[in-house]
């Protein structure tokens, strides 16, 4: 089955990789021939039937698709308020929606005839997608970790070792996710002949921004039919965590020109205001990383802050650059939970429905607590349940 | 006249200029203006200044440690000015601003180019501002007459070393190999450049062409850059500054190196 997309009149991003003001390809002259491919084979591959179906079909049989729509009649008792439906990604092959970009890119890969993979990860869930998607189709893998990410995802860095992957530590910086980015791209820069880079969020030069969120919608455009199907109509609330922000723009492209209230959740970690934060939106101003204009983490003299979060997925001092955009069009609400409090959710979820969310979803379940009080018993919220916890029980069980 | 422009005119039919990279704040906020005083002494042509960005993304490790070291030491967008109003008490060596853009931005971008024109700067090196996202500085810098000069790479195709030769002023940076800077030997790098130089000289035909990327010694730049106007000396330079610091005379260490970079031993 071929999953039909939703038509938007939304449009963003423009031809040059900007939406509204964000966005752009801020790298070396080095790889502007790399980017410069990439953008042209994908705009084949998105109108080459053959392309999309075979995307489609691996969706289908390998990652599960489509995930399910699930009532949380539990959760929903417990605040008494508006209905709640989970959008089950963590029920994806791998357990999480990062699987659904990484199966995209490396068919783009295969068709642009490269052999080497690079990847950079976080929390490891886009390096275990990518290992995945390395291994299933006999590809050399190399995945850049921070170091301290690979102390607190061990069990992530065995998965990729046992699938054929080669997990290098980053010791630069901050030892985290913006390290592990900066070296995979130094990696791009040295071998961009024979390797393709699969970025793992909605970040990055044009056209990453872009071609990530479409190969993610597939979350929204499911959501749409599966809510229309239960419920005759559409959702009230779209709620979703927000690192790099792809589990975000895959749920909510296909709802944006509806009337449905949008809201991402970043992570404060010890709160907005502690200096130990990753919420960039709340927090941040617009500046350039990692090739693209954005809102970020900085000082004063325009150097990259290092971020704090109980969640390495969401550890980012970045954002995509449609955040930015619909952040500044007003388009999405964007708010920050603390760490304390994604662990409360991490609790709540597991206790009333039997669901271990992983530590960067619970964000987004935790604003339930600041948004289900507003709403009312007829109103519908739909949460994207972006990854399972079974990554994060170290983690976890160190904060009970 | 532009110092750089100035600078090629003058140059001998056979000399090779030198460009010399240092971070600004390396290794420490006191040195950089002497550092770059004693390095016009001892052969060095122009001087491009880094501007440390803690995520230098097309850096390799040298680099990366320098910029780490001048951050961590408080380096800033104004201490730089100073420096090279500083500088311009005593010479005329042409000086490039080279670094990321983000500090730029944060700066301000007209900010950046009224002070740099102020103290004295002659050109910008922005790594990560290819020409299709000039917009963001060009208007700015061409108010002040400072000129961007932009980067080509052995993959780059004819028409964008074109455009980079159209768009630069001063010379064109030839990246020698794709890669990060430092980090590979100058046999690595003579083998395929000299195609690449060839390329380039049919392609930019307005500006010198400055050639950089791999080079450690007077005998890898005679090689590398024998179809340039010069090359560029940035990782060795701060490894050598890294070897002696704070040795005693540490200073004259690195101006003998400076010195057998331009005129052999």
């Amino acid at each position: 089955m071929q999953a039909t997309e939703i038509k938007t009149k939304y449009d963003q991003p423009n031809n040059r990789g900007y939406f509204g003001d964000y966005g752009g390809k801020f790298v070396p002259e080095i790889l502007i021939p790399a980017i410069t491919a990439l953008e042209e084979e994908y705009q084949k591959a998105q109108n080459d039937p053959e392309f999309l179906q075979q995307y489609h079909e691996l969706l289908e049989e390998y990652v599960g698709r489509p995930t399910k729509l699930t009532f949380a009649d539990k959760l929903t008792a417990h605040y008494g308020k508006a209905k709640i439906y989970l959008k089950r990604e963590d029920l994806c092959h791998t357990g999480a929606h990062k699987i659904n970009n990484a199966i995209g890119q490396i068919l783009l890969a295969r068709r642009m005839g490269k052999t080497r993979i690079i990847a950079e990860t976080g929390a490891g869930q886009h390096g275990v997608a990518t290992a995945t998607a390395c291994a299933k189709f006999g590809m050399q893998c190399i995945v850049y970790m921070g170091a301290e990410d690979t102390v607190r995802q061990k069990l992530n860095v065995d998965r990729m070792r046992l699938m054929g992957a080669e997990v290098r530590e980053v010791t630069s910086g901050s030892k985290t996710l913006k390290d592990a980015t900066n070296e995979a791209i130094r990696d791009w820069v040295t071998n961009v002949e024979d390797t393709f880079y699969i970025i793992g969020s909605v970040v990055g030069p044009h056209p990453y921004p872009m071609m990530v969120r479409n190969f993610h919608r597939v979350i929204g455009d499911e959501t749409k039919r599966q809510i229309l199907e239960k419920e005759g109509r559409l959702p009230d609330y779209l709620v979703a965590c927000v690192g790099g922000g792809s589990n975000a723009l895959g749920l909510f492209y296909p709802f944006m020109d509806d009337d449905v209230k949008i809201i991402g959740v970043e992570a404060a970690g010890y709160g907005v205001d502690s200096g130990q934060t990753a919420a960039t939106i709340t927090k941040g101003t617009p500046g350039i990383l990692h090739g693209s204009l954005s809102y970020l983490l900085h000082d004063a003299n325009g150097q990259i802050e290092l971020a704090h979060s109980i969640s390495a997925g969401l550890d980012y001092p970045g954002i995509g650059p449609e955040h930015s955009y619909l952040h500044d069009s007003g388009r999405v609400q964007y708010h920050a939970v603390t760490d304390e409090e994604a662990m409360e959710a991490v609790k709540l979820l597991s206790q009333k429905e039997g669901i271990i969310p992983a530590l960067e979803t619970a964000h987004a379940f935790a604003w339930l607590e600041n948004l289900m009080p507003e709403t009312s018993p007829d109103e519908i919220v739909i949460l994207n349940l972006s990854g399972r916890g079974d990554k994060d029980m170290k983690t976890i069980s160190e904060n009970l | 006249m532009n110092r750089i422009t100035k600078k090629f005119q003058e140059k001998q039919a056979d000399e090779k200029l030198m460009s010399l990279f240092i971070t600004a704040g390396y290794p420490d906020l006191e040195s950089t203006v002497d550092l770059i005083l004693g390095f016009e002494k001892n052969g060095a042509d122009v001087i491009e200044l880094g501007m440390p960005f803690s995520d230098p993304l097309a850096d390799g490790p040298t680099i990366q440690y320098s910029s780490d070291v001048a951050i961590e030491k408080g380096i800033s967008i104004d201490k730089i000015m100073d420096m090279v109003a500083e500088i311009r008490k005593h010479s005329e060596i042409p000086i490039i601003l080279m670094g990321y853009m983000n500090p730029v931005l944060r700066y301000g971008v007209s900010k950046f180019c009224d002070r740099a024109k102020e103290v004295g700067v002659d050109g910008f090196i922005l790594p990560d501002i290819p020409v299709e996202e000039s917009g963001l500085i060009e208007k700015e810098a061409d108010n002040v007459d400072i000129p961007i000069i932009y980067l080509v790479a052995p993959n780059t195709t004819d028409e964008r070393m074109s455009l980079a030769d159209e768009k630069s002023n001063g010379f064109v940076y030839c990246v020698s190999v794709t890669g990060v800077t430092g980090a590979r030997s100058g046999e690595e790098v003579s083998q395929s450049v000299n195609r690449f130089i060839e390329r380039v000289g049919e392609n930019v035909t307005k500006n010198p062409k400055m050639i950089g990327f791999g080079i450690k010694s007077f005998d890898d730049a005679q090689k590398i850059a024998e179809k340039a106007d010069g090359f560029i000396v940035g990782s060795a330079l701060i490894n050598k500054i890294k070897e002696v610091y704070p040795q005693q005379n540490w200073k004259d260490h690195v101006f003998d190196f400076v010195h057998s970079l331009k005129f052999g031993k």
